[in-house]
């Protein structure tokens, strides 16, 4: 059969795996953990009634039999995703690529390295390709169409295998209520300054909300509660590229810029006008955020 | 007693720009100060806290590296491992290498847990630690904030995509840590003068497998160029409107 096995952890992930399947110039099936997908165009659908936040090891035990004759195993990168591509690789005896932003050709592929200040061309040599890629680099430049004008997929439904080690006690759930932060067009992120999560929420919130964005935040923030720990931007946390990347009261680290360089736009509001987050926006103003955020918010309601 | 092993990483300091060589074939880092990898000291802290709680440990440190990595494991005996070993390694090693190295020490010291970094932040790979758990067929648990030991499991709170969980491991396993986990201390002098009584052994890599990961090429990524700065609010909506950021 041979082709490129997409997987998804939410719906949105189909899109890009078709932009990655085609990068590498091979036909896609999809594995869908814990949803239902819309046809993409893909050959085949596999299935799995699982919930993303099962353990890892359990997911790769119920899809091993079904994986074994792609060329490549891949999926957008998450958490979720580095670690199941990682074990598939460890238990085939393969190496794996993290975070691909390019397809150079072939079996060569570029990844940002050292929170994404350089650049590296790796080389993979056999098969299968196992790999997570950055979905901000790979967005089809048309998404197929979901009217029912593909072909129907073969369903293959794939039962749960649980996990005798592992046993998750609890779930629990972040932020959650506004867009998905790394797919967001819009995103208002807050750091340190911001002081606690009911400040945070209500200053940063309120500007997100007004723009109809998600939010991010700092490391810094995060550490310190202002923040819940799903909204971390950057090199160790999510990696964002909307349309407009609001950030306020960051100082804009390396481990930080790592998780926004790719956005369109970068206004940054800080009170320090030699703060580095300058260096790499395309609108500054120096303020007090707790003055310009709120009257931002105001005029952008209007 | 419970033997724990904790991989440490020797990487370029993660506050320190590190540039590509002029022809691209590696990075300029032959005068740039190492330390652990953050991850990895962060997990080494959270092993010496369960040993402080009680739980009769042993820590053994394990770097795959070049000599100057006895650096780095010399601070991981400072700040409180019990043992030390050294695969002796120039020049990098893929981290499928990485996690059959650590795979046979952990096996030769009896290890029953392994807590080690989320990831390197020279590589940013993200994947020793899976091939690892794949390769011992042991239980796995990424990217932990808080964990606990009783008898035979280890509890742990871990962040996942969207919010966090609390899941239960039978030992033998593998945890990673991430950024909250712990603080790491500050190493005292009377910690680096005991740390030089203590063992480290030195081993070659018992694995000599065709590589197939290769870096064949690294280059600098243009930076952002600085934009324009604004006085007020007002001009920064009209900027933003001319740019077409908001209607
Ligand atoms: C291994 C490692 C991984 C990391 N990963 C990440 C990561 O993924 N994401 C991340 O964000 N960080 C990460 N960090 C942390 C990073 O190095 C910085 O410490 C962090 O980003 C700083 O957060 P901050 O900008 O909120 O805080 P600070 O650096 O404290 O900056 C606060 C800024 O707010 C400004 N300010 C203060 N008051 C006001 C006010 N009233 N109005 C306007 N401006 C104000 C100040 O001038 C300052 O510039 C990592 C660090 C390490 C070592
Ligand atoms: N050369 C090495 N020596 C010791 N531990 C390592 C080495 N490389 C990776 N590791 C461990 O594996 C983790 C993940 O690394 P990586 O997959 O390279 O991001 C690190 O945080 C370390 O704990």
């Amino acid at each position: 059969m041979a082709g490129c096995l997409g997987i998804c952890f939410s719906p949105l992930d189909a899109a890009a795996n078709v932009a990655f399947a085609k990068a590498l110039g091979q036909d896609l099936s999809l594995l869908a953990i814990g949803a239902s997908l819309p046809n993409f165009g893909a050959k085949q659908i596999f299935e799995l009634e699982f919930s993303p936040n099962d353990p890892s090891e359990a997911i790769v035990n119920s899809i091993w039999t079904y994986i074994q004759e792609f060329s490549a195993i891949v999926a957008p990168s998450s958490i979720a995703s580095k670690d199941l591509i990682g074990l598939l690789a460890g238990k085939l005896g393969r190496p794996a690529v993290t975070d691909v932003i390019r397809v150079v050709g072939g079996n060569r592929f570029q990844r940002p390295i050292l929170a994404g200040s350089v650049l590296a061309t790796v080389e993979v040599e056999g098969s299968p390709l196992l790999a997570t890629f950055r979905p901000s680099s790979f967005q089809p430049s048309s998404v197929p169409t979901l009217d029912g004008s593909n072909p129907a997929a073969e369903v293959i439904r794939i039962p749960a295998t649980p996990s005798a080690r592992t046993r998750v006690l609890e779930n629990l759930q972040g932020a959650q209520k506004r867009p998905d932060l790394a797919q967001a067009k819009v995103v208002v992120s807050g750091g340190k300054p911001l002081k606690d999560a009911n400040t945070f929420e209500l200053v940063i919130g309120s500007l997100a909300d007004a723009l109809g964005g998600a939010v991010g935040a700092t490391r810094a923030a995060v550490d310190s509660g202002i923040a819940p720990n799903d909204l971390q931007v950057g090199q160790t946390g999510k990696v964002v590229a909307p349309d407009l990347y609001i950030a306020a009261g960051i100082s804009g680290s390396t481990q930080h810029v790592a998780g926004i360089k790719d956005s369109k736009i970068i206004v940054a509001i800080n009170k320090d006008k030699d703060a580095p987050i300058f260096e790499v926006s395309d609108l500054g103003l120096v303020a007090d955020l707790f003055e310009a955020v709120p009257e931002l918010t105001a005029i952008v309601k209007r | 007693m419970i033997n724990i092993l904790v991989p440490i990483k020797r990487v370029p300091d993660p506050y320190i720009k590190v540039k590509p060589l002029p022809d691209g074939s590696g990075l300029d880092v032959a005068n740039v100060k190492h330390e652990i990898n953050p991850f990895d000291e962060i997990a080494l802290e959270a092993a010496i806290r369960l040993r402080e709680q009680g739980v009769e440990l042993a820590i053994t440190v394990v770097s795959i590296g070049p000599d100057e990595a006895e650096e780095q494991l010399r601070k991981g005996l400072a700040m409180g491992a019990d043992s030390a070993i050294l695969v002796q390694k120039q020049g990098g090693m893929d981290s499928l290498g990485v996690a059959k190295e650590i795979a046979e020490i952990a096996k030769s010291t009896g290890a029953k847990l392994v807590i080690m970094g989320k990831q390197a932040t020279d590589d940013d790979c993200n994947q020793a630690s899976q091939m690892l758990a794949a390769l011992l067929g042991w239980g796995y648990c990424s990217c932990a904030s808080q964990i606990s030991l009783s008898g035979s499991h280890i509890e742990v709170r871990r962040e996942t995509d969207s919010g966090e969980q609390r899941v239960s491991l039978e030992l033998p396993a593998i945890v990673t840590a991430d950024l909250r986990l712990a603080e790491p201390r500050y190493i005292a002098l009377p910690g680096i003068i005991k740390a030089r009584s203590k063992p480290l052994e030195k081993r070659v890599p018992v694995h000599n497998d065709q590589v197939q990961y290769r870096v064949l090429s690294v280059e600098s990524v243009p930076s952002r160029k600085a934009g324009k700065m604004v006085q007020s609010v007002p001009e920064l909506v009209a900027e933003l409107k001319s740019l077409g950021a908001v209607s």
